[in-house]
């Protein structure tokens, strides 16, 4: 068929969906939610609904959460769940990261079963709304220093240990936790398990107030002899030393072209604002004549939209090649680690180029710059990726390249 | 997402349509049964050297036959899709062992002495066919279908084996292309023959003027209406081959529009000067003077949208070397750094280092991604200005970095020509200068 970077029509409905979402509801309430930091946005009620509906009418084509499964095709070009996942992460993103990450049914925790769990366990947890828990106080980057412990005992494992900045923590369903069931054996014995609200030994210690995304919320979550079924473990229960990290890891790299996306999104909606501000300003993007014989606040533009460009692109491209089942591990690194570090400077610049509009709360661009810190942070910082990245092209292990 | 942000965009995309490409194996055969013919070797650029334009061919003029040849475009693709076709693969394929084995290694010696060995150039077209790529197959050419991507991809392909070398051997094929786009039945008729024959002109498209801020829509160089035709006033940079070109395109300002004109090297009162630079240098960059050039009515070619478009699929075409040479700088400095060694370990294992090498594959990938991207969209027909300046934007601002970067990778060695870094540096700073020459 050729080369071709645009995105198929069949997407289109599931595009405009999401950004009719973005303006009728994320965006009124936006500031709002910001302001009452751990109140549940209760709209995301009924648009969750909605989203099932669509979700469950949608074919090949999905939202978020749902969009990170391989699905085998004979097919030469798929363009699939994957891409349409992440397309439409990027229009919610328009609208509120902090809403996206509220919403119902669609946390990241629902990315990983949907990534690794057995048909089985995925029927089990379709309606379940899951938070992902992996983050201890005695270590961020470092996954595989993880201290929580499941043993397995009958038909149950017992889980113990506590973990910190669980997004939707409080108000999920289940958490995807990660605990180690061998601690001798290092991080191949690393497992993710879905434990239930409610489940004995859980508890929710305290929520976080933070620098941005305030309508999400970030818990403290407690594992004291929690007793989990042991059919919740996902994936495989055996320690493949020789697989090591494998199986748990291998989630990231479909929910890091999602947080990559989020960062599109976010970063989107700075341009629009700043396009906006600057004409009324006088200042026009003219794409033919040359940066320097602009205004310099029209050449900031085009250097803001050229990274925005690079940063979608890669993302798109680490999902088409999840929906071809493509290894796609460098491409996803380097997605994230080039659209976050972008979100960032675009939502600060242009917060800079509005002056006092873009930094007082009269506009949603200083809650913009906020929002998008976390994003170069979670699901693997700036330098993870760009450690993941160097060992790729070095070909180098993490005992080598630290 | 195409840029801004709006609502409704369901309409986004176009609908599958079926591709009429050209039989790719025809194709190929046509190129590998092209036989090279002995040509005069050009002198290649001194400094000082001044000279009356080359003068070695006429080029009789042809009635037209009433409508000019346009390649066809290519229908639209739905889906998103970063594998090169079938056809693409192979013509790549070749060009990458081109560069390999023929283009980096004499890529030091024509830096030197600033010329391009006229066998190379000559193989150029023998073997790859650079100039009767998006030529009609009516007018000799390869098609009847351009192709902006293929182009790109063929242009990425000769600029890793060497970016000076890659400009002096698609610079024929940025003329025959503006020819072949923009040109009336005469004008084809008139020039194009010469391109898809064997034995190929030197020509250039030239746009630069040598002034800071130069802008290519502010040209300084002017076209005035006469009774008879045109006269043309200004002066060229940076014109590839220019000594020993027979044939320019030269962009003037026309009432106030810039405007593309044909002009022989023949032409009186048109003079070269060498303009050795800091890089490019095999591509023996030279200095064009038009004083009172006067040519005739059928000159001028297109109008001032074709220029446009010109000036737009010239910056992807840079984007593209930009990419090319910017792979060859990563493909150097892995094994450099994995190699060298310092305080008793590969520098590689280092985050200083190895956070360099991973910065340059992401800026490269975005910005290859946002180039291809442009290409693309200008092969389907859509619009592709806010991607051309984008990929224009990332391959003139990362590519430099990543050329800075190769070089402080290898530290002093860098500096020095025993390594290619250097000479990279010098020709990545390029692609935020120049404007024309080449075209996807």
């Amino acid at each position: 068929m050729g080369i071709n970077l645009e995105t198929p029509k069949k997407f289109g409905v599931l595009i405009n969906q999401a950004h009719q979402v973005s303006t009728e509801i994320f965006r009124p309430i936006s500031r709002k939610y910001d302001k009452a930091e751990h109140e549940y946005p209760k709209e995301l009620d009924m648009l969750a609904s909605l989203i099932d509906g669509m979700n469950a009418s949608g074919g090949e084509t999905s939202t978020g959460a749902r969009g990170v499964r391989r699905k085998d095709s004979d097919k030469t070009n798929v363009n699939g769940g994957n891409m349409s996942g992440v397309l439409s992460i990027i229009e919610a993103c328009w609208g509120d990261v902090a809403m996206v990450l509220s919403m119902p049914r669609q946390g990241l925790g629902n990315a990983a079963i949907a990534s690794v769990a057995n048909d089985e366990q995925l029927a089990r947890f379709d309606h379940t709304w899951a938070a992902m828990a992996i983050t201890e106080p005695g270590f961020g980057s470092d996954s595989a220093a993880v201290t929580a412990t499941a043993v397995l005992d009958g038909d149950h494992y017992v889980i113990n240990g506590e973990k910190i900045f669980v997004t939707a923590g409080g108000r999920c369903d289940s958490v995807v936790v990660w605990a180690s069931v061998d601690r001798s054996k290092g991080r191949a014995a690393i497992k993710s398990f879905v434990v239930e609200k409610g489940t004995p030994g859980m508890v929710v210690e305290r929520l976080e107030h933070k620098l941005g995304i305030r309508a999400s919320d970030t818990a403290t979550i407690r594992f004291t002899d929690c007793r989990v079924p042991k059919d919740n473990l996902l994936g495989s229960p055996e320690v493949e030393v020789e697989q090591g990290f494998a199986g748990v890891m291998q989630t990231f790299d479909n929910t890091r072209p999602l947080v990559a996306g989020m960062a599109v999104g976010c970063a989107r909606a700075a341009l629009d604002e700043i396009e906006d501000l600057l004409k009324q300003a006088g200042v026009t993007v003219d794409y033919d004549r040359p940066a320097h014989t602009q205004h310099a606040a029209a050449a900031a533009y085009l250097q803001m939209e050229a990274d925005w460009e690079a940063g979608y692109l890669l993302t798109l491209e680490a999902t088409w090649m999840a929906d071809n089942n493509k290894p796609n591990s460098l491409q996803a690194s380097m997605a994230k680690a080039k659209a976050a570090r972008v979100g960032v400077d675009i939502t600060l610049r242009c917060v800079e180029l509005a002056g006092a509009l873009g930094y007082s709360e009269d506009s949603l661009l200083e809650k913009w710059a906020r929002d998008s810190k976390i994003l170069d942070i979670f699901e693997g910082t700036q330098q993870i990726q760009q450690l993941i990245v160097a060992r790729r092209l070095l070909n180098k292990s993490s005992t080598d390249l630290k | 997402m195409s840029g801004r942000n709006k609502r409704g965009r369901d309409a986004m995309g176009v609908g599958l349509a079926a591709l009429n490409r050209l039989a790719s194996a025809g194709a190929i055969d046509k190129l590998r049964l092209r036989k090279p013919v002995e040509r005069a070797v050009y002198e290649g650029a001194k400094a000082g050297f001044r000279s009356v334009g080359a003068a070695n061919r006429t080029f009789a003029k042809v009635q037209g036959r009433g409508k000019a040849e346009r390649p066809g475009k290519a229908g639209g693709r739905d889906l998103f899709d970063l594998t090169p076709t079938e056809e693409q693969q192979m013509i790549v394929g070749a060009t990458r062992e081109f560069s390999a084995e023929q283009i980096r290694p004499v890529a030091a010696d024509a830096n030197e002495s600033c010329e391009t060995p006229a066998e190379l150039l000559k193989r150029s077209v023998s073997e790859l066919g650079v100039t009767i790529v998006g030529v009609p197959e009516s007018l000799g050419g390869m098609g009847s279908e351009r192709s902006a991507t293929t182009s790109a991809l063929v242009a990425e392909a000769l600029a890793h084996g060497d970016m000076g070398i890659a400009v002096a051997c698609l610079a024929p094929a940025g003329v025959s292309s503006a020819l072949t786009l923009w040109g009336d039945d005469a004008q084809q008729a008139t020039y194009l023959p010469s391109f898809v024959g064997d034995d190929v002109p030197a020509a250039a498209l030239a746009i630069v003027e040598p002034r800071p801020l130069f802008d290519a829509f502010q040209l300084k160089t002017k076209a005035s209406r006469t009774p008879s035709g045109y006269v043309l006033d200004g002066v060229k940079s940076l014109v590839p081959r220019a000594a020993s070109a027979e044939l320019f395109i030269v962009a003037a300002a026309l009432d106030g529009k810039a405007t593309l004109f044909i002009v022989e090297s023949s032409t009186k009162g048109i003079s070269v000067e060498s303009e050795p630079a800091m890089g490019l240098r095999a591509a023996s960059t030279g200095r064009l003077i038009l004083e009172s050039v006067t040519v005739p009515l059928s000159a001028k070619l297109g109008d001032a949208d074709d220029y446009t478009e010109c000036v737009r699929l010239s910056r992807i075409a840079w984007s593209a070397l930009a990419c090319g040479t910017g792979q060859a700088v990563l493909d150097y400095v892995i094994p450099y750094v994995n190699e060298r060694q310092a305080f008793g370990e590969p520098i590689s294992h280092r985050q200083a280092v190895a956070f360099m090498v991973a910065n340059i594959a992401i800026e490269l990938e975005g910005a290859r991604l946002t180039m291809l991207r442009a290409a693309s969209r200008a092969e389907q027909g859509q619009p592709y200005a806010r991607e051309a300046a984008l990929a224009r934007k990332l391959s003139s601002d990362y590519g430099m970095q990543i050329g800075s970067s190769g070089v402080q990778l290898l530290g002093g060695h860098g500096y020095v020509k025993e390594h290619p870094v250097e000479r990279w540096y010098r020709d990545l700073r390029a692609v935020g200068v120049m404007e024309g020459v080449v075209l996807v």
